[in-house]
């Protein structure tokens, strides 16, 4: 280990609660809590997206992931049902092998990713960094984030409101807006 | 290996979240919850993506405004890579759409079947299937 951080001991605890949390969600059979708690696990992402620099991504997180998800998601489980039924053992047991082998694909690949906070990393050096000189000379706004967003690559978020348009249209469509009622049979 | 490990730790960690969050979502079969793993798996990514963006000692990717104004800039400042932050702003709003497409769809079968475990949906098509004499 050559560079450190003291962002790093913030890491820790948040891996921590994140995983207390991931366990909890898979153990609970209460809708309402394992809702509740992907709250709270989108919220504790947020608070690391801050603690990675990522302050864009934190607060937009918190207020779509932890704010809008978690609203939906209760809006939804209020429409259907509140308990989840009990899984068989042969259902776990298909998840682990297939999230053991998943998971062992994942773990075989690690060693080619870059290192953790490298500067010099193939990641780190390539068009994102340009984009934080280009943004002074060019643009000069001070949030380089904004600058790629709405100017370097416009078009992704152009893209971006076609697909919410089309989710918006497809919710529309598969629940109504409830204007009209059906005949009753 | 054991040095490969230590430098990419938090990598390992959220592959462990991911995997958390694909368990999740197979082994139960309500549709809320499913979903619910579904967002788990997918912050995980998102934070795969922000970590690789860190550069220790470095700040967020804002500028002060001040010295932007009088073009006194550090030019050896170091900020965190923006590219990623970008990529993953777009892919939260992207996935709370997708959230939304998958909830819907979730109370259509609910009001179709009355309810919403998959054990008990194949069932209900079975039995149809049965009727009609497929």
């Amino acid at each position: 280990m050559s560079a450190s951080d003291i962002t790093q001991y913030f890491d820790y605890i948040f891996m921590a609660m994140l995983l207390c949390i991931g366990i909890a969600v898979i153990r609970l059979r209460n809708l309402f809590a394992v809702v509740m708690l992907t709250g709270a696990y989108s919220l504790i992402s947020a608070a690391w997206f801050v603690s990675l620099d990522a302050v864009d991504v934190g607060f937009t997180e918190a207020a779509v992931g932890a704010g809008i998800s978690t609203v939906l998601l209760l809006g939804a489980m209020l429409l259907t049902s509140r308990e989840a039924d009990k899984t068989s053992l042969g259902r776990h047991a298909a998840a682990a092998v297939v999230t053991i082998a998943a998971g062992a694909g994942l773990f075989y690949a690690l060693g080619d990713m870059p290192v953790y906070g490298d500067a010099a990393s193939p990641a780190n050096t390539g068009v994102g960094m340009e984009y934080v000189d280009l943004t002074a000379e060019q643009i000069v706004i001070p949030n380089v984030v904004t600058a790629v967003l709405a100017s370097y690559r416009g078009f992704d978020t152009m893209g971006e409101v076609f697909v919410v348009f089309a989710a918006g249209l497809g919710v529309a469509l598969l629940i109504g807006l409830g204007g009209s009622k059906r005949e009753e049979d | 290996m054991l040095e490969v490990l230590a430098e990419r730790f938090n990598y390992a960690v959220i592959i462990v979240l991911m995997m958390v969050g694909l368990y999740a979502v197979i082994a139960t079969g309500n549709l809320v919850k499913r979903l619910v793993g579904l967002s788990i798996f997918q912050t995980s990514v998102f934070l795969l993506y922000i970590s690789v963006s860190k550069v220790f000692g470095g700040a967020p990717p804002i500028f002060d405004y001040k010295d932007l104004a009088y073009d006194k800039l550090d030019p050896n400042a170091i900020y965190s890579n923006p590219l990623p932050h970008v990529l993953i702003l777009t892919a939260i709003v992207v996935g709370v759409a997708t959230l939304s497409v998958g909830l819907a769809l979730v109370v259509r079968i609910r009001e179709a079947y009355g309810s919403i475990e998959d054990d008990t949906l194949a069932e209900a098509d079975y039995s149809l299937e049965l009727e009609k004499g497929v």
